[in-house]
């Protein structure tokens, strides 16, 4: 009994040990995509006959060591990310054979801060932000020390911004727009003092705790997942600003109406090309030599490109994607189909 | 004399006193535990029971030809590609005669779960009669429906707090006071793998991944930890390397099991190149932290048979490999299982070894074989508790429910091989 089970084992091993084709595609990557790229790929096991792709969520930078570890079936097909491949990333693959990817941009990661069209026009700054919304914020113009946030009214903060109360009705903790809201707002604004980015240095864990934690004593308001809400509560409230995604700013322009942040407004150029501050761009990456090899790969990254899927009206959009522009939607499209090589000079500009 | 026994009697109250006292801690202290023990239990049990059960809701479906089968032509094929939800939308108006605009019908078709389209398609393509005609049926509700019913408290929440708008709560109203909404058990949660929409997702598929993976872990750790402890506590002899050894079996039984997994990822994924997120692989990796647990109950079981069975079995001629096969490892089988299922157990609840070599991952199909991509237990219950839907709150607990029975299935097994078949010496 005991042979029969060390042969049986033996023999498990050496079959699992021929890297034999597989039939199921491996995705790895951003935790931001992630919540993306499991409804694409759960629509396309659905529909498509193929096998659902797997999908591990190891964050972009990790993603994209594995992706770029080698050639073979042991290693994944395609990496989400949430921000576009580095150097050397790019020359880490290449040393590995790597040679041939083909870069696919989704879509934007883009927050709005606006409130009702009856209300005061709000022109802001990240430091206004920072200042009107962190918990704990600098006691002096250099900012070494820390003190709890003393505002309540935004003219307190920058005598040019009108004279209101400080209320903000935002998504929850919870919520990915929160996370990148306080990654990109926030914590650029806390940057602005010297005193801060020094202490990032110093203690890495301590300054994101402290640029990146949100007042807790009312003024900024969680109004659960569902952004429609936030832009009813921002009519009824006319001095109150709201934080929501880019597409539901879009949908609701006669209500509402989008702060500058940084002099810019969030439109959709300025989101596309990344000039307003508080977006950033979705990509996943194919290797190509898979693409031939492993069943599946070209229908799914189709699928991905799709207008159903990414276009305007697409269901990840209804999930909280900011679409590109049809144009770059379109190019994109194409290079999915022809799966065109990446061009690291791009990243050289 | 006297003064001596005075002292005595003195301190008694006092010695009483500290016995009281430590009595009284000893108690408190399985107080706590208890209150603790039931404190979690009370939380996952009440909300792990709402997921073994969910919603449906009764349509009176319209299998309009003009949708499916315009051309008329009965063509299976077609009929798969035909917009069901269209179907469901439509059927489901009718329930409210009231004027719907388009934003409307969009908040009512998010009634039934996205999984139904598929479902009826697959219906009229196996049951064509029913084109153009009406059926009632009952369709699985989405999962902001089915909290909503299951969380009746949340039905008093501000509209902006609730999962589903004023309008559609009004809805949900009229179809509970016609008595077209039941619960049922939740078959998608007892035969499907993962998904993004909690209605669909389920615990089957990380049930077999885990399945498997254990039965990997048994198959290599077990044959090679008895043989292992049997020989060092029966054949090898004592000396200095031995010793060695002992000790590193000891110590790594105590080693994080985060460590084994760097290690499985270096050594199975990376120079082996054995696939990523697969059972065989989850499967060694806990095997080589089951092992020290089982030499070593392997081992204490060996020594507690009495060396008067050896030395009997010795005395009448028979070699030290008879006496330790035939006489003594017999005797100390039912200690060794106890230990191997222990191992195991522990084996199951285990997920940070899994992340490294790829196990937590977002897997729909159930796997089937050792090669196919799966996740375990605890990894499903980890995934879902880190996903932002409210339905996946209920399915978590759930997910929990299921991986305590499973320990205390095993751990019971062990006690009760433990009482039936050891021999007291």
């Amino acid at each position: 009994m005991k042979k029969k089970i060390i042969t049986f084992t033996a023999l498990a091993l050496m079959l699992s040990n021929q890297s034999e084709a597989r039939d199921q595609i491996k995705i790895v990557g951003s935790s931001t995509v992630y919540p993306f790229a499991t409804v694409v790929a759960e629509r396309f096991g659905k529909t498509s006959g193929f096998k659902t792709p797997v999908i591990e969520s190891t964050g972009s930078g990790g993603g994209l060591k594995l992706f770029c570890k080698g050639l073979g079936t042991q290693h994944p097909d395609i990496t989400n990310a949430s921000r576009r491949i580095k150097m050397k990333e790019v020359k880490n693959c290449e040393k590995n054979g790597v040679k041939d990817i083909t870069e696919i941009k989704i879509g934007y990661d883009g927050i709005a801060i606006a409130n009702a069209k009856s209300g005061p026009t709000f022109d802001l700054t990240l430091r206004d932000l920072y200042l009107a919304l962190a918990k704990e914020i600098p006691a002096d113009a250099e900012g070494d020390e820390v003190k709890a946030n003393p505002f309540k009214m935004w003219n307190e903060i920058n005598p040019k911004l009108p004279a209101k109360p400080i209320v903000v009705i935002g998504p929850p903790p919870t919520s990915g727009t929160r996370d990148a809201f306080n990654e990109l707002a926030i914590e650029k604004g806390c940057k602005t003092f010297p005193g801060r980015n020094a202490l990032k240095k110093k203690d890495k864990q301590l300054y994101k705790s402290q640029c990146r934690a949100i007042r807790e004593d009312g003024l900024y308001v969680e109004a659960g997942e569902n952004d429609n809400l936030i832009i009813e509560k921002l009519v009824a409230n006319p001095d109150a600003l709201g934080v929501f995604g880019y597409s539901f700013l879009d949908q609701n322009k006669d209500k509402v109406k989008a702060s500058k942040v940084d002099n810019v407004f969030p439109e959709f150029e300025a989101i596309s090309s990344g000039e307003y501050p508080v977006s950033r761009s979705l990509f996943f990456y194919v290797k190509n030599a898979h693409a031939s090899v492993i069943p599946g790969v070209k229908q799914y990254v189709r699928e991905f490109t799709s207008s159903k899927s990414i276009g305007n009206e697409g269901y990840l959009i209804s999930k909280g994607l900011i679409p590109l522009p049809k144009s770059e939607r379109a190019k994109f499209e194409k290079d999915g189909k022809t799966l065109a090589k990446f061009d690291e000079n791009l990243l050289k500009k | 004399m006297t003064n001596n026994l005075d002292r005595v009697e003195l301190s008694l109250v006092g010695r009483k006193r500290s016995e009281r006292l430590f009595k009284f801690y000893g108690f408190l202290g399985i107080l706590i535990a208890f209150l603790f023990l039931i404190t979690i239990l009370y939380s996952v049990i009440s909300q792990g029971q709402k997921a073994f059960f969910t919603t449906f809701i009764k349509v009176n479906i319209f299998f309009d030809s003009e949708i499916i089968d315009p051309q008329n032509q009965r063509n299976d094929e077609d009929i798969r590609y035909a917009n069901f939800n269209k179907i469901i939308t439509e059927s489901l108006k009718k329930k409210f005669p009231e004027n719907l605009n388009k934003n409307d019908s969009k908040e009512l078709s998010s009634f039934i779960s996205s999984s139904e389209a598929d479902y009826l398609s697959e219906f009229v393509v196996k049951n064509k009669d029913y084109i153009g005609k009406y059926k009632n049926m009952w369709l699985l509700a989405s999962s902001n429906i089915d909290v909503i019913v299951k969380n009746p408290e949340m039905e008093d929440l501000d509209e902006e707090d609730r999962l589903i708008s004023d309008k559609q709560l009004g809805w949900l109203n009229q179809i509970r006071l016609n008595k077209e909404l039941k619960k049922e058990l939740n078959k998608n949660f007892f035969t499907k793998a993962d998904s993004t929409e909690p209605e669909q997702a389920g615990i089957w598929g990380s049930l077999v991944g885990s399945f498997l993976t254990l039965l990997i872990t048994l198959i290599l750790s077990f044959p090679v930890a008895v043989a292992a402890g049997v020989f060092l506590e029966e054949l090898a002899p004592k000396n200095k390397f031995t010793e060695f050894l002992e000790v590193n079996i000891n110590n790594l039984a105590a080693v994080p099991s985060i460590i084994f997994g760097l290690l499985g990822l270096a050594i199975f994924l990376n120079i082996m190149h054995l696939p990523r997120s697969a059972p065989i692989v989850g499967g060694m990796v806990l095997a080589l932290m089951t092992l020290p647990t089982i030499i070593i109950a392997t081992r204490s079981s060996l020594k507690s048979v009495p060396p008067s069975i050896r030395e009997a079995a010795i005395g009448l001629g028979a070699t030290r490999f008879q006496s330790v096969v035939d006489h003594v490892l017999p005797l100390a089988i039912p200690g060794i299982m106890t230990g191997t299922i222990i191992g195991m157990s522990r084996a199951l609840g285990e997920s940070a070894p899994l992340l490294m070599i790829g196990m937590v991952a977002f897997i729909v199909d159930v796997p089937t074989t050792f090669l196919d991509s799966s996740t375990a237990l605890p990894v499903q219950i980890y995934l879902w508790k880190s996903t932002a839907a409210r339905g996946f709150v209920e399915l978590t607990a759930a997910g929990v429910i299921v991986l305590l029975v499973f320990l205390i299935l095993m751990n019971g097994l062990a006690v009760f091989i433990r009482q039936k078949f050891e021999k007291k010496w």
